[in-house]
């Protein structure tokens, strides 16, 4: 099952060593992780998508808690919730492939965020389910090079995760 | 105004530490400079980084106090790294304060550098690096605070020397109050009151408890409980002593090499009150095996994460053991019908016993065996042992009955080989009248022989109990069970006259090679030579095993049986 944990953190030097090396030393597996301050600078939030049995993921949720620097741990996808993710792809531009491309990226919402007279920088943002049909809907061979931030979520309504 | 060093030894006066263990170096010549103009914390110089930490596991383990170690930057730290894990695995509080390179220096290969949290990190409950004097003492006051509360653990404290020379108002806090960490104490008492329903109903109830037991100081609490219960009690290894070894409802220990009935009472109970123990798999052997039984779990636990790992527990209560033993005897003590049916299952443990599963047959060489039992003769079972790792360590559990909590001092979860004689300074330390015997064998002994010379320094009057065989003989059981005899590496050639070797350092030495002389020679080391370290080094039967056993990969009532062979 895939699992999106929310952490918050004291944002010391060295915290997300602790939590990436608790992945690692119990064999956990991390698909992505994103972290940055919140709007209170002393506390990080991270967002770690996983994957593992009810089981895995309750060791997993006890074992975040039990590091001394973790506030508080969630698991976003018990519940309602949006996620996120943040794609910067660049892709040839040339010839027929040129309005193609500005039409393919209308259809997802994406923007085109910089251009060159052979190559755009398409910005798209959604769940990563987009974001791969979208790699999936080009050819290819025109695919420069991507980058993704991984995802990052917070859940509806009144579930808040804060100190 | 006064030094980062100064902070650092105000700092450990304030918490009432009596010793730290440690060595000396370039990165903390400041601190030992400050060290120097006091009296009120001694200090234990060892021979090795690595004994300073197993010294203050020991003072620890011995005492409940926490324990401290200091030593400097680089090799002073990855000294200590295995006695650091060793003290990780089995939850021991202990302050490790290490020298770091000045701060403008961190991150250039400095003389003496290393990544001191990097490395720590995954064997301490938490580790620090202080990067402003301002912190300093902030810091060593967490550091105390979260080494001894909660599920207690090692936490380093790395300080750069030139925080140590800068000068800063010393303002020690009183109480520390951190929001990331707050640890459970109280049970919850609808859970508790669960449990208490459960023991009721229950046919064939165990009692099996382990570390925290010790830990918490909860043995008092356990004893009380268990009594009224009338349930029979096994403890692990690292539980020994938390109930008295010679009551009728001890079953022993149980696990790899527990007893027959405790590992059958564990199987067959229909419900297990589990009190500050992890369901190890060093315990309860295979665990679908285990998970064969239709049981009820109920889990006292202060580490929720310990709680449903490896066995599903049904009723799991969150909280420090002695505050809830304390809660459920209470409810236990109002109306509570034990099932009449436990009556039966007394009958089927004492036919269990009658197994007699330690039983072993005398040879002419000295059993190990026997050797044990005569310690536990001759020092009226008031010891502190502390072991080594190996086949000593199992004959010691099995053989010397604890009565008391801490004093069955070892590494239970690391299995750290060279303990033993570091623990036994430890232990002495924070005990200073204790009789201290370090149940070893030649190989564990020689990790960490170089301390005999810190323990003539200080006069530790450790009484060495040497099982030689000549032989790693754990190495050698299981090759000889499971490697059809081939037996890679496990023969020890070119030992030492440890005779001489003891009295090379000023201490007295004897070799025991017959039976007959076991005894009197144990009588003479703890009373003629009751002041002295007295190195025995036993020449034992060669190839004696360890009984009962249950092989890797076995389940727990899969007992391999001295008799059976």
């Amino acid at each position: 099952m895939r699992h999106i944990i929310s952490i918050l953190i004291e944002n010391e030097s060295g915290a997300l060593s602790r939590v990436a090396g608790l992945f690692s030393a119990r064999g956990y597996n991390i698909e992505s992780l994103t972290v940055a301050p919140t709007e209170d600078p002393s506390l990080s939030r991270m967002t770690i998508l996983t994957r593992g049995s009810d089981e895995v993921l309750e060791q997993i949720t006890k074992q975040l808690n039990k590091l001394v620097d973790v506030v508080k741990v969630v698991d976003l996808s018990e519940a309602a919730h949006v996620e996120r993710e943040l794609m910067l792809i660049k892709v040839r531009a040339t010839g027929k492939d040129r309005e193609e491309m500005k039409r393919m990226a209308d259809i997802f919402r994406g923007r085109i965020i910089d251009v060159t007279e052979s190559t755009y920088v398409i910005e798209l943002t959604g769940a990563s389910s987009k974001l791969d049909s979208f790699i999936a809907a080009l050819d290819a061979g025109l695919i420069l090079e991507t980058v993704r931030t991984g995802v990052c979520g917070i859940g509806r309504g009144d579930r808040i995760l804060k100190v | 105004m006064i030094s980062g060093a100064e902070i650092v030894i105000r700092c450990l006066q304030e918490e009432k530490v009596e010793c730290v263990f440690g060595y000396p170096g370039g990165s903390v010549l400041h601190i030992y400079d400050a060290l120097f103009k006091q009296d009120q914390v001694k200090h234990i110089l060892v021979r090795h980084e690595q004994a300073a930490v197993h010294a203050a596991d020991a003072y620890s383990r011995s005492s409940q106090k926490v324990g401290v170690a200091l030593v400097t930057s680089g090799p002073g730290v990855t000294n200590t790294v295995t006695g650091i894990a060793t003290a990780y695995m089995d939850s021991i509080p202990m302050v490790v304060i290490t020298g770091q390179v000045p701060t403008q220096y961190i991150g250039q290969d400095a003389f003496q550098e290393c990544d001191t949290v990097g490395i720590t990190r995954p064997c301490v409950k938490h580790n620090f690096l202080v990067k402003d004097v301002k912190d300093l003492a902030v810091t060593i006051k967490k550091a105390f605070h979260i080494a001894a509360t909660g599920r207690p653990g090692p936490v380093v404290v790395d300080i750069p020397k030139d925080i140590t020379a800068q000068l800063c108002e010393f303002d020690y806090p009183k109480t520390i109050q951190m929001r990331s960490y707050n640890p459970v104490v109280k049970g919850h008492l609808g859970q508790i009151k669960k449990a208490v329903q459960i023991l009721q109903e229950a046919k064939r109830p165990i009692i099996y408890t382990g570390g925290g037991v010790i830990l918490s100081d909860a043995a008092p609490q356990l004893a009380a409980l268990a009594r009224k219960l009338n349930f029979p009690v096994t403890n692990t290894l690292m539980g020994l002593g938390g109930y008295p070894a010679t009551d009728r409802q001890f079953v022993g220990m149980l696990g790899m090499h527990g007893t027959y009935e405790a590992n059958n009472a564990m199987h067959y109970a229909d419900v297990i009150l589990a009190v500050g123990a992890r369901f190890d798999d060093r315990v309860i052997g295979n665990p679908d095996h285990f998970g064969q039984e239709k049981r009820r779990v109920i889990h006292i636990d202060i580490d929720p994460s310990s709680i449903s790992k490896r066995v599903k527990v049904d009723v799991p209560i969150v909280g420090n053991v002695a505050d809830v033993l304390d809660e459920l005897h209470k409810l236990v003590d109002s109306g509570f019908k034990a099932n009449p049916e436990v009556a039966n299952w007394w009958k089927q443990i004492d036919e269990w016993r009658g197994r007699d599963s330690l039983r072993y047959k005398q040879a002419e060489h000295i059993m190990p065996q026997y050797v044990m039992e005569k310690l536990y003769e001759v020092t009226g079972g008031n010891a502190f042992v502390t072991s080594d790792v190996g086949q000593h360590q199992m004959f010691a559990a099995q053989y010397y009955k604890f009565d008391k909590p801490r004093r069955w001092i070892n590494s239970g979860g690391l299995g750290t080989m060279g303990v033993g004689l570091p623990y036994g300074m430890g232990v002495l330390m924070a005990n200073p009248e204790a009789q201290v015997a370090c149940v070893t064998g030649e190989g564990s002994i020689q990790m960490c022989i170089q301390e005999l010379s810190t323990c003539k320094q200080y006069g530790f009057p450790i009484k060495i109990i040497n099982l030689n065989n000549g032989m790693l003989g754990m190495v050698r059981q299981w090759q000889e069970m499971f490697y059809s005899k081939r037996y890679s590496q496990s023969y020890v050639t070119s030992l030492p006259d440890f005779v001489k070797l003891a009295e090379a350092y000023g201490h007295v030495g004897m070799k025991i090679e017959k039976p007959e002389d076991v005894e009197s020679a144990l009588r003479k080391a703890f009373t003629e030579h009751k002041d002295d370290l007295v190195f025995m080094d036993f020449i034992i039967d060669p190839v004696a095993n360890v009984f009962p056993m249950v092989a890797a990969g076995k389940g727990l009532t899969e007992m391999i049986l001295a008799e059976d062979l």
